[in-house]
């Protein structure tokens, strides 16, 4: 089970995710989009929003650098693991509290608002509850770090996650002895990971980072095959 | 000098009598579907009022449209594209649907299937978004319907800026007129610079303005964006859109829905040749009252034979050129003078075009006879202030829209002297400045209005970008999604986010 959850499940939930992702832009971009529902009701919707995008942005950021960098960049740069392990509580734990709080009024006001819940989907209110359960797990596991100050704990992970995308066999035994929490917080992951083509979660993907350099201001298309800009 | 085509449009608004068909025959073809039972493409406003939605022309609270930099730059008024992003998960200048309005429809099947009971049955009103019972409705597509509501309230309307306002409000001083809107297909479309995903764009060959259902990501900075709110935000797809100027009947040269179904027969459309190489001088002129102007400047002379080389050297096909030399939109903006862009201190450059109506003479005591053999009253006594249309027509300049008052005046003065004296004086024409031939054209054309007259579309040469080898047995006109039906009932992707909404039997 455990070989499964870590050895093979990663596999197919990242798997699912990109290749998921592709038929979806490919099949029906149509239903390719952030699914606002701020016309319908503003309230709590501003905050809640910034609240929960910024946190979620941090974590992501946080996540992926803590986890993908190999080992030996901090050991040159100099940051010793208990300090990367401080470093990681710290910012992890406000972004989380970020995320949970503006996750809360979202949720809260996805729930009760009858013009929001009414034009909820099933996967637009599962998705941002799975999120929260998350969060409240990540947040959860500061606890289980907190005993283990020096760091080591968390270089079982890196080395995991590392040996995951570098196809290395029994990347999964890295994390055999970890706490429980840890496990849950990991399965619960990969699982949002699958689930992320099917849900609204594919916007983050069209992060429209390209407007900054857009040129001019004008798009016009021809029909007389050249695009052209201004 | 890269010369441009574009389809604009003109309203008479002297005409409008305000029966709304044009919004309902726009309601039935584009917007009958959930997610945007709320919006209309085109509507008709009673003004003075705040119009939908509500205060729309009051852009220091919603931020549309471009403005000036301190530096004199060009950027739209809710901010750089860095700000623009900075605000994507929550946008501070989006109207709720309550600034339009909640859409209702109503229990009709209680009507038949109440028992029988002491009261006669109802049918009561029901929200479109929640299918939950409204006990009160507030506001609809139309709320101020000839001057409905209190004056304090209609009176927020922005165009009485500048103007002593109490005095409207008084029985024998009030006045009102129709302005039916809809999307102006600008020359510099603020929603097209706001939207993030760039989904919004401009036809090079006709000026339309559209979205790429397939490429809008529902950021809804152009909502936001668009001056004139006529980008509605589909909460149910949750994709933007907008009036689409009816372009498949435009390309086979017919006019809009709108314009085809005007019983007033106010609406004209023709061909404007334009310089896209000045557009962005032109939007940004030092001064709101130089606009106008500068944005007539934009428009080229499509009897020039300079314009008709470079027009022909840019890929404007024979017949549109020969179009915007019959094109009525020419010569009521361009020749006559009698047409303006709304709002033009927005800075958007727009391409819908209005007449200002006359009105009655404000004190007929004062004002004494209404002018016989050109003696003509003095339209700042119409009952209209001259100001407040100047306020919706040349960021308040009064001097153009008193020339082109004056010039209807003068037609009318003119042909009655023609038809009813037997007498051809041609001194009313030159006293404002038009000659015996111009006024009868105008007569013609805004009096008499002809189909022909009104409609002058050449057709889209499809032809000369596509191989109709290569589409036969294509898809012809779909959704989105190629040829797949677009959202389809069972998609893993998500497909509607709720059944159709349907009246509850018996309710």
């Amino acid at each position: 089970m455990h070989n499964f959850l870590f050895g093979i499940y990663p596999y197919i939930a990242i798997s699912v995710m990109i290749f998921g992702s592709i038929a979806r832009y490919e099949r029906d971009p149509f239903t390719w989009k952030s699914s606002s529902s701020q016309l319908l009701r503003r309230k709590q919707l501003i905050m809640g929003s910034i609240l929960f995008h910024v946190g979620i942005l941090t974590i992501f950021a946080g996540h992926f650098v803590g986890l993908l960098t190999p080992i030996w960049i901090f050991d040159a740069l100099g940051i010793s693991h208990s300090a990367k392990q401080i470093l990681a509580i710290i910012a992890g734990g406000v972004a989380g509290i970020m995320m949970l709080v503006g996750g809360v009024m979202l949720f809260h006001r996805r729930w009760t608002d009858p013009r929001i819940r009414k034009t909820s989907s099933f996967a637009d209110i599962g998705i941002l509850a799975l999120l929260l359960a998350q969060v409240m797990l990540g947040l959860g596991t500061i606890f289980a770090s907190l005993q283990h100050l020096d760091g080591h704990e968390m270089t079982k992970f890196m080395s995991w996650a590392q040996g995951i995308l570098t196809f290395e066999e029994g990347a999964a035994d890295y994390i055999t002895d970890v706490a429980l929490i840890f496990k849950i917080h990991l399965t619960l992951g990969l699982t949002i990971f699958l689930l992320f083509p099917f849900t609204r979660l594919v916007h983050m993907l069209s992060v429209p980072l390209r407007y900054i350099t857009r040129p001019g201001y004008q798009i016009v298309r021809s029909r007389r095959q050249s695009t052209t800009r201004k | 000098m890269r010369v441009r085509a574009q389809i604009g449009m003109v309203l008479n608004l002297d005409k409008c009598i305000g029966c709304h068909t044009c919004s309902v025959t726009c309601k039935n073809v584009w917007t009958s579907r959930d997610g945007v039972e709320y919006a209309w493409f085109n509507n008709v406003e009673t003004k003075p009022g705040t119009g939908y939605p509500t205060d729309w022309e009051n852009q220091s609270r919603w931020n549309g449209g471009w403005e000036r930099t301190k530096r004199g730059k060009l950027q739209p008024k809710q901010g750089s594209k860095w700000r623009i992003l900075a605000n994507i998960f929550g946008n501070p200048d989006l109207p709720e649907i309550d600034d339009y309005y909640e859409p209702f429809d109503f229990d009709y099947d209680h009507l038949k299937s109440a028992p029988e009971m002491e009261a006669f049955p109802t049918a009561r009103p029901r929200s479109k978004i929640t299918g939950e019972r409204m006990e009160k409705i507030v506001k609809g597509p139309n709320w101020e319907e000839i001057l409905g509501g209190e004056f304090s309230k209609r009176s927020k309307d922005y165009n009485f800026e500048g103007i002593q306002k109490e005095i409207y409000g008084e029985y024998e001083n009030t006045f009102m007129m129709y302005l039916p809107r809809l999307c102006e297909h600008c020359l510099n479309p603020t929603c097209v610079a706001s939207c993030p995903s760039g989904a919004i764009y401009k036809r090079e060959e006709d000026g339309i303005v559209l979205i790429d259902q397939e490429k809008c990501r529902g950021w809804r900075m152009c909502v936001s964006g668009c001056p004139y709110k006529k980008i509605y935000y589909n909460w149910e797809s949750g994709k933007s859109e907008k009036c689409t100027f009816c372009y498949p009947r435009i390309e086979s040269g017919n006019p809009t829905v709108c314009s085809e179904t005007c019983v007033g027969r106010i609406r004209y459309l023709g061909v404007m040749l334009y310089d896209a190489d000045k557009i962005e001088e032109a939007a940004n002129a030092p001064e709101t009252t130089d606009l106008y102007d500068a944005q007539l400047d934009v428009f080229l002379d499509p009897n020039d034979p300079a314009v008709i080389e470079a027009a022909r050297a840019d890929g404007v096909p024979e017949d549109w050129i020969k179009s915007a030399q019959e094109s009525p939109v020419w010569k009521m903006a361009r020749d006559w003078k009698i047409a303006f862009p709304l709002h033009p201190e927005y800075r958007t450059l727009p391409m819908v075009w209005y007449i200002p109506p006359l009105s009655p003479i404000q004190n007929a005591a004062e004002a004494g006879q209404i002018g016989t053999a050109g003696d003509m009253p003095d339209v700042r006594s119409l009952r209209i202030p001259v100001k407040y249309l100047a306020n919706m027509l040349t960021a308040g300049d009064e001097e153009p829209i008193v020339t082109a008052l004056e010039r209807m005046l003068a037609m009318r003065a003119y042909m009655r002297s023609k038809t009813v004296d037997g007498v051809i004086d041609e001194g009313i024409a030159e006293r404002v400045g038009l000659d015996k031939n111009l006024i009868e054209d105008m007569y013609k054309i805004m009096a008499i209005a002809d189909y022909e007259d009104r409609f002058v579309i050449p057709t889209t040469h499809r032809e000369l970008a596509e191989d109709a080898l290569d589409l036969r047995g294509g898809c012809g006109f779909t959704d989105t999604n190629g040829c797949s039906t677009g959202i389809n009932k069972g998609s893993m992707f998500g497909g509607r986010k709720k059944a159709a909404f349907t009246m509850p039997e018996g309710a």
